[in-house]
């Protein structure tokens, strides 16, 4: 017994294939089957309850350019994904900078930066959901208040398009730079404190120092960051359909929370296929890019 | 070019004295050297020059005008760090051209400039070549190129050759210390290395503790210490030092020679010492031994050159003497350096 246990952690190639044996299951059976199976839904004419189905070739993806939601859907995506990208480039950015410095409380200031990426988000959400309310809105009761809200100002947070379409994007951001900031934290004191110094006797800058120093040293941490806020913005639904649910009039669908909506609740399993399938090949080719382009910059 | 003056600059990190009230003038074109053992506060010094650090009080002056409220960059320095600070993501041109750019040189002379500097350090070949595919030798040189590259008034050198293998730390030596010659720029080099140091330096600044115990020539600060710390921490091995009453007395291991090996002319002191062990160090032999009579039971070091062929066996006493004037007497109490006393007595 106590032979064949040793003999079974002395041989690396069993060792290894049993350890990563659970790896492979839970991709497969998560990941792959699933996959698989919206790519056959996708060609598919498959609806929840339907008993036979047939092979219907691309006829999905051509009816979704024809549809109105859908492309609505599919410019808020891509307004969605790389809005709050941006912001939360900068946002995290700048937080990072100035957490780097040393002050007084400076462990209560992160403590709070992190507080949102600890706190499960539909909790968040529904503090969000009171602030951003028709009736209870703090933001047009404090304007009111301090008389920046003249009397017929009353915006409506999550009932008119751009305004609903702002306050998304303004909660996922919320909700993603706290990690955001601890990546670029991370890459930023991974610069030794020699090079700043020097940079500061070569003569730079403010705006030197960072764009041609700093930011060129946290790149490739940075890319890595981005390739996944982008790849998360692009498939990622919970802030909308905690939100809005895609309202008012579907418009504030994204393409997953429309491959939701359209597939589980309204049960069209190969319209909700394609859509969610829709952006696959952008996605793929992207994140190949973005990984490559890591990996030829170089920081020593 | 310019002078560098700092009057009881002081700096404190929490609790630590960092640098402890310093007052120093260091002239144009002057080669001065700090050396001290780790942490006496030889960085914090420099940085304070830089700018890179703020003094907690005290003044520093470049070219004799007041920088305490000047960024790094208004100082017209030039820094090399022991790591040499290369910017990893550039090439060695940019890394060069970098302080050119950063001060709004003109575009059409930097490449100019670069060849120029680049080939005062003969890294003329690398210049397409990023830090990473660089030698040690070959960053170090880099370094110094990127700082003199805008010709400053004041180079601050922090141990720039200690990454150095031991025979190449010695040629680089001699290289920058004709460049220094030749540019005639006034620079402050630290180094934990006395003989870095000695072979460098116009002056040597002693540092211990944040304060600076003895300013002076190379031949000074080793001939002449001012205290107890200056005389210990130089030379290898050091002084000699013997605790009597009040005082303390020390001569260095080189002075104390067998008697038949002085000339006459000179007063000499005569004292006996039992060697323990001999240890021959090619150009040098040591002898540790006790003395007897004056201070007994005292250790000493004795070098004798190899040129000197008496037999000495381990175990056995013998009869060494030492110049008068190479005696050199401290106060107890302060381990400051006094007036010559006498212990022994007088020859006839
Ligand atoms: N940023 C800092 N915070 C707190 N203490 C510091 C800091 N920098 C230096 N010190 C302390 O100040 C003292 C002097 O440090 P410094 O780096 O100037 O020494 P050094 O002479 O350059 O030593 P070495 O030869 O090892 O480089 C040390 O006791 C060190 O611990
Ligand atoms: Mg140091």
């Amino acid at each position: 017994m106590t032979k064949h246990t040793q003999s079974l952690a002395d041989n690396e190639r069993w060792l290894g294939r049993v350890m990563i044996a659970p790896a492979i299951v839970y991709i497969v059976a998560l990941v792959g089957f699933p996959f698989f199976l919206a790519l056959f839904y996708s060609v598919s004419n498959i609806t929840v309850g339907s008993t036979e189905t047939s092979f219907i070739g691309l006829e999905n993806f051509r009816h979704l350019l024809h549809n109105r939601t859908f492309l609505r859907a599919l410019r808020n995506t891509f307004v969605f994904a790389f809005v709050s990208q941006a912001l939360v480039l900068v946002l995290a950015k700048t937080l990072a900078l100035s957490l780097l410095k040393d002050f007084r409380g400076k462990w209560v200031v992160r403590l709070l930066i992190l507080l949102p990426w600890v706190a499960p988000i539909s909790l968040g959400s529904i503090g969000w959901l009171w602030i951003l309310d028709s009736v209870y809105s703090v933001i047009n009761w404090t304007g009111r208040a301090l008389g920046i809200f003249g009397p017929a100002t009353w915006p409506i947070w999550l009932g008119q398009p751009t305004l609903a379409m702002a306050s998304i994007i303004t909660v996922h951001v919320w909700r993603l730079l706290p990690l955001a900031t601890v990546i670029l934290l991370g890459g930023l004191t991974s610069i030794p404190q020699d090079i700043h110094d020097a940079a500061a006797v070569d003569g730079a800058g403010f705006w030197r120092h960072n764009f041609q120093i700093t930011i060129p040293l946290v790149l490739p941490i940075m890319l890595v960051a981005m390739l996944f806020g982008v790849v998360f913005a692009f498939t990622d639904m919970i802030v909308i359909y905690v939100l809005t649910r895609g309202g008012p009039y579907d418009t504030t669908q994204v393409l997953a929370s429309l491959a939701f909506f359209t597939g589980i609740d309204g049960g069209d399993l190969a319209a909700g296929a394609a859509i969610a399938l829709f952006l696959f090949p952008v996605l793929a080719v992207s994140a190949i890019l973005m990984l490559r382009l890591a990996r030829r910059t170089e920081v020593t | 070019m310019a002078t560098v003056e700092t009057r009881d600059i002081r700096k404190l990190f929490g609790d630590v004295k960092a640098v402890d009230g310093v007052d120093l003038l260091v002239k144009e074109g002057e080669f001065l050297v700090f050396l001290g053992p780790s942490g006496c506060g030889k960085t914090t010094l420099l940085r304070m020059i830089a700018g890179l650090e703020t003094q907690t009080s005290g003044d520093i002056l470049i070219g004799g005008q007041v920088v305490n409220d000047l960024p790094p960059r208004a100082r017209k320095i030039a820094m090399v760090f022991q790591s040499y600070a290369l910017y990893p993501h550039m090439t060695v041109y940019r890394n060069i051209a970098f302080p050119l750019k950063a001060q709004g040189f003109p575009g059409d002379q930097i490449p100019q400039k670069v060849e120029w500097a680049a080939s005062t350090f003969g890294i003329g070949k690398l210049l397409h070549r990023k830090p990473r595919e660089l030698s040690g030798g070959e960053r170090q040189r880099v370094a110094l190129a990127r700082a003199v590259v805008r010709e400053p008034s004041v180079f601050l050198l922090d141990e720039p050759l200690s990454n150095l293998d031991a025979k190449l730390r010695t040629s680089a030596r001699d290289e920058l210390q004709q460049f220094q010659r030749r540019i005639g720029t006034t620079t402050i080099y630290v180094t934990h290395d006395q003989v870095e140091a000695m072979g460098l330096g116009d002056r040597i600044a002693v540092m211990s503790g944040g304060k600076v115990r003895q300013l002076g020539s190379p031949q000074e600060v080793y001939n002449e210490p001012a205290d107890t710390f200056v005389a210990g921490f130089l030379g290898s091995p050091p002084m000699n030092l013997f605790e009597r009453d009040d005082y303390i007395a020390g001569f260095r291991p080189e002075t104390f020679l067998p008697v038949g090996l002085h000339d006459t002319s000179e007063p000499l002191v005569t004292l006996w010492a039992k060697i323990h062990r001999v240890e021959h160090l090619g150009a040098d032999r040591l002898l540790y031994g006790t003395m007897r009579d004056t201070f007994p039971n005292e250790k000493v070091i004795i070098n004798i050159p190899f040129t000197v062929e008496m037999q000495i066996t381990p175990g056995e006493v013998y009869e060494f003497a030492v110049k008068e004037k190479d005696i050199k007497f401290f106060d107890r109490s302060t381990g400051l350096r006094t007036e010559p006393r006498r212990f022994w007595e007088k020859r006839s």
